[in-house]
């Protein structure tokens, strides 16, 4: 009996060792794979560090995983279990402790944090970091700008440990935008050493190279192909991240990143089709995590200073004549949150977004159109135009609109602008119907309309909207917002709100999801404004 | 002595002056692609400074941009500083991946070069016993077989092949690896030394890496080779039945030659020059089926490059790809000058 079974173990062990050959170099394999995030994506980033020149949205996730900010937001759970920033609650990262006065927030930092050369994190760093933020232009000033962070004197280094952010005014939106990626805290004694004449803030450096107190570090950058993280096992802006170490790799064809999922290769990935998510979350063999975006909405957009969307009856009639349910079913596969179609009566609310209160009526469009004057449509065909970059949704959308505005008599061609001339095209505001996208980090509705509505220069005014009345009350929301005088606040909102809906300078039509699908033992998955991941809370099962 | 030298030479000195020769010739046609390149991307609609200056960019941050990119400068001094830092061996700094586009070019054009000529052999493999075989038995079920396989492989766009042979191979069989690009994930790449990561990793004495290096070159490599059969198996095919019923061959067999003799040491060796104009033809059409396959294989190539370049109106790698391809079509014009050279006496002579 005891020789046979020996010689039967003999024999599967051998067995064993042939197969699995070689032994020892798939064992670490296993190990290592466990320790390892796989990430799958469409695009990587340009450039590693948010303040570079035209560091694109990619970049952005490296930038919050490898540096730290003073502040970050506590999590809240939504009713579907998914953690949610929850933007009214602050938790320190790099600061200990963080104390508004009237005119100023100081902050004391942590006085063991490291960067991950080891020098220790002192308030210089902090204000060079936020100097360089306000000094280099381009999307990281903009966004300082949104919290009235605008110039260096506002950073103060009190002593090694100790910082002094002055207001420059109040604003509501000051300490908020101190929770962005943009202000985060780079090591400057070794930027600068890097730093050139033309180049004083170190961004070539910086642009290659990960140079933070954050919880990872880029170890190999190959653009377009992949990145590579490795933790800081000395991070001390919160618990030590259980993953060792994160491989996001680019995978352009969709199908194939499906493909990866399906046979379990890849752990994550976040952008795919609709229809994609859809079957997945039917077939229920992976996570699938579907989170409206923050402050984000789908909509048409007419341009109010040329005919005939100059006239509000035609907007009516086009409100009326958008096919928003096929819209959601068609091209969403249900993977939005409607913003078409609330009830008559219902009130307007303290909140964005918020649907409104239109539906498709074809009859009612039609007599919108009659009262307008354009009883039997347009003399030109009107161009839709939409960004090629995103064609996966827009497309779709154009066309059904394009069929239903054909049925209340009004003829349409379908303009496709390439994804590098979009923003060009927005800038000229001549576009006279379009579809596009929103969507604000920070969460607040007289924030969105500002961007949206103002009559302002900014460039997401798509519609060239221009109207005193709207200005007066998003500019009275923003000074009640900063006195914290509630009523006048509600009262402005609302305002701003309904003159956007009778208006209609543009049709809000959903707010869209961020859909992260995901292997059944990979947990940890976080919502934040940004809609990156944050590789610092997931967890391999 | 003396004139055994020379007879040496003799046959060598007209290839040089045929070398040097097409070396010359193809200096304009380069400085003509420096230009006709720098133009076309200049004329190419949409505005990089608005696409780089990202989200919520206000018109000043654009301006900024702009600026820092050099774009706000006449197109003159645009195309003189360009030209000059050509001169450095500059090709500038791509935006959207924020490389300098000469080193992502270095350790691109390997990874569409191994692919590519990997490709090439499989279909060589194919397409030349196949052609042979159909032109000894003209009409026959196997002349047939060929025509259809090939003509098919034709037809069926590249993408399309890929995705269907992931599909059944990755997806449903589970045969090959994921379609992760040259290397799976958990590998490294061996030290570099040409690029190539099959020769590097034997270079390296890695012998795992050259096996899971050519387990992700499978498919990409039979994806290119199934679609370029089809002028390599035609062109072996139409030359073999001009060579084979020719009077020499009639010769050969009536000599008493034995068949594989008179098929391969004759008639093959007589039919391989317009064979090997095909084979540069066919090898330059793949370096431009090539900027598929890699978005469906995730290969990091300079095809993929470039597209998402032009995608984002990046101009330098647009530039860069260009040129590089161009410099490329003409060395490997040269390469087939030679190899004629060395098939026919009679171009040397008449070189």
């Amino acid at each position: 009996m005891r020789r046979r079974e020996f010689l039967k173990s003999a024999t599967a062990l051998t067995a064993a060792g042939v197969f699995s050959a070689p032994g020892t170099w798939s064992r670490a394999k296993a190990q290592s794979r466990q320790e390892t995030l796989l990430i799958v994506s469409e695009s990587g980033p340009n450039n590693l560090d948010i303040h570079g020149v035209g560091t694109n949205v990619p970049g952005y996730e490296v930038s919050w995983n490898c540096y730290d900010r003073l502040i970050s937001h506590e999590m809240k759970t939504l009713p579907n279990g998914t953690p949610y920033y929850d933007k009214t609650k602050f938790k320190p990262e790099l600061a200990d402790d963080m104390n508004i006065g009237d005119m100023s927030v100081t902050f004391k930092l942590k006085k063991d944090a490291t960067f991950q050369d080891s020098t220790p994190v002192t308030a210089n760093d902090v204000k060079w970091s936020f100097d360089r933020a306000v000094t280099v232009g381009g999307f990281p000033t903009f966004q300082m700008s949104a919290g009235s962070l605008t110039k260096p004197e506002q950073f103060v280094v009190v002593d090694d440990h100790t910082f002094r952010v002055d207001f420059a005014k109040k604003d509501r939106l000051t300490i908020p935008d101190l929770a962005v990626i943009v202000p985060c805290v780079v090591n400057s004694e070794l930027v600068k050493k890097h730093a050139t004449a033309e180049d004083p803030w170190g961004l070539e450096y910086t642009k290659l190279n990960t140079v933070g107190s954050g919880a990872f570090k880029v170890t190999n950058w190959t653009a377009g192909s992949q990145v590579v993280f490795e933790r800081n096992n000395n991070w001390k802006g919160g618990p030590l991240p259980k993953i060792k170490r994160v491989i996001w790799r680019m995978v352009p064809d969709a199908g194939n990143r499906r493909a990866l999922l399906e046979r379990g290769d890849a752990d994550v990935s976040y952008d795919l089709p609709n229809k994609d998510l859809a079957e997945l979350k039917s077939d229920g063999k992976l996570t699938i995590v579907s989170t409206p975006y923050s402050n984000g909405i789908q909509y048409i957009g007419m341009n109010v200073q040329h005919p005939p969307f100059d006239n509000v009856k035609v907007r009516y009639a086009v409100a009326c004549a958008i096919p928003y349910q096929k819209i959601m079913d068609a091209v969403l596969y249900g993977l939005a949150k409607p913003m078409f179609g609330a009830p008559a009566d219902a009130p307007i609310e303290v909140a964005w977004p918020q649907p409104h209160k239109f539906n498709t009526d074809l009859a009612k469009a039609k007599q919108f159109l009659g009262e307008a004057g354009y009883a039997n449509g347009f003399q030109e065909p009107i161009q839709i135009s939409f960004d090629l970059g995103f064609a996966g949704v827009n497309e779709p959308i154009c066309v059904l609109v394009q069929e239903s505005l054909a049925q209340i008599g009004i003829q349409t061609t379908i303009n496709k602008v390439p994804g590098a001339n979009w923003r060009t095209e927005l800038t000229k505001k001549t576009m006279p119907l379009f579809t596009n996208v929103f969507s604000g980090w920070l969460d607040y509705p007289e924030y969105f309309f500002y961007w949206c509505y103002h009559s302002g220069k900014s460039i997401f005014n798509t519609m060239n909207y221009q109207s005193s009345a709207i200005d007066g009350l998003i500019d009275g929301a923003r000074a009640a917002a900063a006195n914290g005088d509630a009523a006048a606040y509600d009262k402005d909102v609302k305002g701003f709100v309904d003159l956007a809906f009778t208006d209609v300078p543009r049709i809000p039509l959903y707010q869209p999801y961020v859909n992260v699908a995901m292997q059944k033992n990979i947990s940890g998955y976080q919502y934040w404004f940004h809609r990156r991941l944050d590789y610092r809370s997931f967890e391999k099962g | 002595m003396r004139s055994k030298g020379r007879q040496t030479r003799g046959p060598l000195a007209p290839m040089m002056t045929l070398i040097i020769k097409r070396m010359t010739m193809a200096i304009p046609s380069l400085i003509g692609v420096v230009i006709v390149t720098f133009l076309l991307t200049r004329m190419l609609p949409g505005d990089p400074a608005a696409y780089f200056a990202g989200p919520a960019a206000t018109p000043q941050a654009i301006q900024e941009v702009r600026i820092k990119l050099g774009l706000d400068k006449p197109l003159i001094q645009q195309f003189s500083r360009y030209v000059l830092d050509l001169a450095h061996g500059n090709l500038g700094t791509s935006l959207t991946t924020g490389q300098p586009v000469i080193t992502e070019l270095r350790t691109r054009l390997p990874a569409s070069a191994e692919l590519t000529l990997l490709g090439l052999l499989v279909s060589i493999a194919i397409a030349v016993p196949v052609g042979i075989l159909a032109a000894t038995r003209p009409n026959s079920l196997l002349d047939h077989t060929c025509r259809i396989i090939s003509t098919a492989g034709v037809s069926l766009p590249v993408f399309f092949t890929g995705l269907i042979l992931i599909y059944v191979f990755y997806y449903l069989l589970g045969w090959a690896p994921a379609p992760l690009g040259r290397l799976d994930v958990f590998y490294v790449a061996p030290p570099q030394v040409t690029g190539f990561y099959l020769i590097d990793s034997l270079i390296g004495g890695d012998p795992q890496t050259f096996i899971a290096a050519l387990k992700q070159l499978v498919l990409p490599a039979l994806t290119l080779g199934v679609f370029s059969l089809a002028p390599i198996a035609r062109m072996t095919r139409a030359s073999m039945l001009a060579v084979l019923s020719s009077d020499f061959i009639r010769t050969a067999r009536a000599s008493g030659l034995s068949n594989w003799t008179v098929v391969i040491t004759y008639a093959f060796r007589n039919a391989m020059l317009p064979v090997i104009t095909t084979l540069g033809m066919v090898f330059s059409f793949l370096l431009g089926a090539n900027v598929l396959v890699e978005k469906v294989f995730a290969w990091p190539g300079i095809g993929s490059y470039a597209v998402e370049a032009l995608l984002a109106s990046d101009f330098a790698p647009v530039q860069g790809f260009v040129l590089t391809m161009a410099v490329m079509y003409v060395a490997l014009n040269l390469m087939i000058d030679i190899l004629y050279g060395l098939i026919d006496p009679r171009v040397r002579l008449e070189a």
